[in-house]
């Protein structure tokens, strides 16, 4: 594979900060953007803007038609048997509340539990927290070990018959863990309860296959994988979604409507009320074909060559600790909390060098108290990121030290 | 590798060495006036402890803990070092010519008041900042105030 020439796609790398090239390394809070995807979006406006599935006019149509094929590339990419377990949402935050709006008020009561994991994103998190507050639920969660694994024997313990709702990363942001999901799915399958996977960090970096790891529900964000912001999938098992009531009320979403009260449309269309984010829905279709055409396999094979790769040069840092698994499997993000200086500081001081690093709790404040650390600084890759660009990384490293003791 | 200008003038030397080595680190014991302030976004923490004179009047020990960048825990040392033995009214002041420092709208009243805490103005080129340089403030304020209520 030619990686330089792949990074070239990507007009926002080619720019100085600070009087230094700009080295992205905060791909785990955002991508970036290839021609392709944003020429995907420019021709959108320029040609065939317009609303869908509700003219008959030719722009309509074809605004519709895209917007649908889109829907069957997202199918064929995650592996869903069909396009209509396919829902657009704004990311996974509120594919999340969706379920917990619909399918959680819907079927949670008092006893029941939803469990999680001590790792979650503070989206995976709340609006359980919330739904557990409304239904009288009671939320557990399967604690994280020293090396930033599950706690696999409290798993056999946690995941008794009570539960309901299993919700849990697949690739955890702030730690790089790799959760067995196909294999935690099959655990809960096994007790009745019903699954949730946030795929935040893992679509776009490997290939997902829904029909493979057997979960019962599945969120990702657009901006992860090369895609707008503001646009996102949830995926549902088709016989719970046709279960599952509506959750915003508006247009698209009906069937009929009088004034005295409406009937509502067939997944995926019964959750996808008002004008949806067509620009977004192209963008994501756009950045699959890119994304394809390399390849997921190569993509996943080049980011865990890339974080091994910092994961050995940092660990050289002196005064560094290393969140998370510390070799083999993980994903292509470096956690770590430095004795000498705080990730605040870190950060600002990497970014005069043109880094861009993301320092704090990353949106998981109780595992950062697990690891008992005020919050770290992360350093996140994707394929178009570089080994001279982690050389960079840790030349900066080893100068803060020397500047902050 | 060269530095910016920005930077060194962020993180000086005094700065750097109160974050690293806090003047009046600690808790007053009871009865004393105390509140806690932080940064939801960026995790950092400070209580800030202190005593009244009998009459009120005047902050006769002022002392603070918490956790976080640099720059909080130096503001929270400096303001320390410098608002005990001030009264409530310099206080007050104090506060309101730093947070135009590290805001930096327009030329604080009485700069010599403020004495090393001026090397905190280097914040004004990271608007980010300014939080951090103004949280122990923010509890000292709050603490004076519950002396009031
Ligand atoms: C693991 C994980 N889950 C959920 C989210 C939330 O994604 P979004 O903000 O796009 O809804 C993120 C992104 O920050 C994440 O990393």
């Amino acid at each position: 594979m030619d990686w330089h020439r792949i990074r070239s796609d990507f007009p926002i790398l080619d720019q100085q900060v600070n009087c230094h090239p700009l080295v992205y390394l905060d791909s785990a809070a955002s991508s970036q953007k290839p021609r392709a995807v944003i020429n995907a979006l420019s021709h959108y406006y320029q040609h065939d803007n317009s609303n869908v599935h509700r003219a008959l006019h030719e722009l309509s149509s074809r605004a519709t038609d895209a917007f649908e094929a889109a829907r069957k590339k997202v199918a064929r990419f995650i592996g869903a048997a069909t396009e209509v377990e396919i829902i657009f949402t704004r990311g996974c935050t509120e594919g999340i509340n969706l379920v917990a709006n619909t399918w959680g008020v819907q079927n949670l009561r008092s006893g029941d539990v939803i469990l999680i994991t001590g790792m979650e994103h503070h989206s995976n998190l709340v609006p359980w927290q919330l739904l557990a507050q409304r239904t009288g639920a009671t939320l557990k969660h399967i604690p994280v070990l020293d090396d930033g694994t599950l706690d696999t024997a409290a798993v056999e313990v946690l995941l008794t018959e009570q539960v309901k709702l299993f919700a849990f990363v697949h690739i955890s942001n702030s730690l790089g863990t790799i959760n067995p999901a196909r294999e935690l799915c099959a655990k809960a399958r096994a007790v009745g309860a019903v699954t949730l996977l946030d795929g935040a960090q893992s679509t776009g970096h490997m290939p997902v296959n829904m029909v493979d790891i057997g979960c019962d529900f599945f969120v990702f964000s657009g901006h992860k994988m090369c895609a707008p912001t503001g646009i996102g999938v949830l995926y549902g098992r088709y016989a719970l979604l046709e279960s599952m009531p509506p959750w915003h009320g508006g247009g698209e979403m009906i069937a009929s409507v009088t004034l005295e009260g409406s009937t509502f449309k067939e997944p995926p269309h019964r959750f996808e009320a008002g004008t949806p984010d067509i620009a977004g829905v192209i963008g994501v279709g756009a950045a699959i074909d890119y994304l394809e055409a390399i390849g997921l396999e190569n993509i996943q094979r080049h980011d865990t060559n890339l974080s091994n790769y910092a994961m050995q040069c940092m660990s050289e840092v002196p005064g560094i600790r290393i969140l998370g698994p510390q070799s083999g499997h993980r994903g292509s993000l470096v956690a770590f909390h430095l004795d000498f200086a705080h990730p605040h500081d870190l950060v600002e001081y990497a970014n005069t060098y043109g880094i861009a690093m993301r320092g704090g709790n990353h949106c998981t404040q109780p595992l950062m108290k697990r690891f008992k650390v005020p919050g770290t600084t992360r350093a996140s890759f994707y394929f178009y990121n570089t080994i001279e660009e982690i050389n960079r990384l840790v030349e900066v490293l080893f100068a803060a030290r020397k500047f902050f003791t | 590798m060269p530095l910016s200008d920005d930077l060194r003038d962020l993180y000086q030397q005094v700065i750097l060495d109160h974050s690293r080595n806090p003047r009046n680190h600690g808790e007053i014991p009871p009865p004393c006036l105390h509140a806690h302030g932080d940064n939801p976004s960026c995790g950092d923490e400070i209580d800030v402890w202190l005593r009244l004179s009998e009459d009120g009047q005047n902050i006769d020990d002022l002392k603070f803990t918490g956790q976080g960048c640099a720059i909080s825990q130096a503001s929270a040392s400096m303001m320390t070092q410098k608002i005990k033995g001030k009264s409530q009214a310099q206080a007050v002041a104090m506060r309101e010519d730093f947070r135009r420092l590290v805001m930096g709208d327009g030329t604080p009243t009485d700069e010599d008041s403020l004495g090393e805490l001026v090397l905190l103005e280097g914040v004004q080129k990271f608007p980010q900042r300014v939080k951090c340089a103004m949280l122990a403030w923010r509890a000292l304020e709050q603490a004076l105030e519950s002396g009031r209520a």
